[in-house]
């Protein structure tokens, strides 16, 4: 059967959803990590009300991403058991299919854990969230995206490397130190009400993701060649 | 490319010539900063690091861009020996603009836009170095380091920006900047500095040129070690 691109890329997302889905017991691991991080920073910088809601956003998304990182090693790690990779490359005319999956598949892991992380901040952190909600979720797609941009493909890259673990989070942060920087600014922006500069952090989000977003796709058929 | 490797005496000598020019131009001969006095003259070291430095990290795209387009691995060693020269030129200039900042803003670190991008520009670079060190056989070394070669490059513009945004907005400058580019710089100084600028291209590219023949032997010995594996 002649398959097309976007139907090969949503069969790899399906997938991967589907297998996270499945065996709950990974998911339920990231939720808690992500949780008991924001708790330990909030032990880290004491309880005083004023400071945690300032440091809300960056430790939200400290949260996340730890949590992505995490979900970034599970979903190339599982493809190195039996081979499974080998499979997934014979089966894609184009490769960057399988990256475009892969993106999206890890992508609805993070922002299935964004949001759960999201109220339960609300919560601790004593914020008001419910103005905030469309803004946060665009924040919280596109960050998400350009961290899985390039997560998908260093994860391609370090999956058969020993001492992967440290080596993907090394590889990643200091990449996406834009991202970072634009979700914690946008975000906490929009928890403290300064809608006005909200703007430039979303377009640098944006520009993050369009860049290399295509520039994975581009060389990811180089990055999963043998 | 080849040129580099075969004239390393050439290079050598020159490189020491002019670094021992540079370094009377600028330590005796160029006058002290009116506000800095000597503290200043670590200037002809460190632009010097940082352009160099840059200039490294192009090679390292260039290097990688050509590894992936002809999979020839002269290009992949290029890439790698001008990204462990970046590092340590990036490292060169962290350190001695530290130095600097200790006299003249009175704190060894500040998160200026500008420190902070060489701080990230340098933890890329390093988990390039990193990654090399850990593949396992030479083609598939070439080929994850070209991409993150590639990646690291496209982002130098973009944590800049970000930096730079992160940094201005709604604040003002808390530490005083040296304005070089205010006050007309004293034509000696110029001279200095663009001697030294020189001096350290030459020494780059002769280092350059000595890793890339090391590089060469090391690859020629694992193609050997490899071969009587296979015998055996």
């Amino acid at each position: 059967m002649h398959s097309t691109w976007a139907s090969q890329a949503w069969a790899v997302f399906r997938k991967d959803v589907v297998v996270e889905l499945r065996t709950k017991v990974n998911l339920n691991a990231m939720l808690f990590f992500a949780g008991t991080v924001l708790l330990i920073f909030s032990f880290a910088l004491g309880p005083d009300p004023a400071r945690l809601r300032t440091a809300a956003a960056g430790l939200l998304w400290l949260a996340f991403i730890f949590a992505g990182l995490l979900a970034f090693g599970r979903s190339y790690q599982l493809e190195t058991e039996n081979n499974a990779f080998e499979g997934l490359l014979l089966i894609a005319e184009n490769r960057s299919a399988i990256y475009a999956g892969k993106l999206c598949g890890a992508a609805a892991v993070m922002l299935f854990i964004e949001a759960v992380i999201l109220p339960l901040m609300a919560i601790l952190f004593n914020i008001d969230l419910w103005r905030s909600i469309p803004a946060l979720l665009l924040i919280g797609v596109l960050g998400t995206l350009g961290f899985s941009a390039i997560g998908a493909l260093y994860g391609a890259l370090t999956m058969a490397l020993r001492a992967r673990e440290v080596l993907l989070p090394l590889l990643m942060l200091p990449v996406t130190v834009p991202v970072i920087l634009g979700a914690v600014k946008a975000t906490s922006y929009v928890l403290t009400g300064q809608r006005q500069d909200v703007g430039l952090w979303i377009e640098v989000l944006i520009a993050f993701d369009i860049v290399f977003i295509t520039a994975g796709l581009l060389l990811y058929d180089s990055a999963v060649s043998t | 490319m080849e040129w580099i490797q075969r004239q390393g005496r050439l290079l050598g000598l020159t490189a020491f010539g002019s670094m021992a020019i540079g370094a009377y131009l600028g330590l005796v001969w160029s006058p002290p900063d009116v506000d800095q006095g000597d503290a200043m003259r670590i200037l002809y070291m460190h632009v010097p690091t940082i352009w160099t430095a840059y200039l490294a990290y192009f090679l390292v795209l260039v290097g990688s861009v050509l590894y992936l387009w002809k999979r020839d691995l002269k290009w992949d060693r290029l890439a790698g020996s001008a990204a462990e020269l970046g590092v340590l030129l990036t490292a060169l200039t962290l350190a001695v603009g530290s130095v600097w900042a200790k006299p003249v803003w009175g704190v060894w670190w500040t998160w200026d836009p500008r420190l902070t991008t060489t701080a990230i520009l340098f933890v890329i670079y390093a988990g390039y170095l990193m990654l090399r060190t850990l593949a396992a056989d030479p083609r598939s070394r070439a080929k994850q380091s070209a991409i993150v070669g590639i990646i690291g490059f496209i982002d130098i513009p973009i944590v800049h920006m970000s930096v730079l945004w992160w940094r201005s907005l709604h604040q003002a400058p808390t530490i005083l900047q040296p304005n070089l580019g205010n006050a007309p710089l004293d034509p000696r100084m110029e001279v200095a500095l663009f001697v030294n600028l020189f001096a350290f291209t030459v020494l780059f590219v002769f280092l350059l040129g000595q890793r890339l023949k090391l590089a060469q032997l090391e690859q020629r010995r694992d193609e050997v070690l490899w071969e009587e594996a296979r015998v055996v």
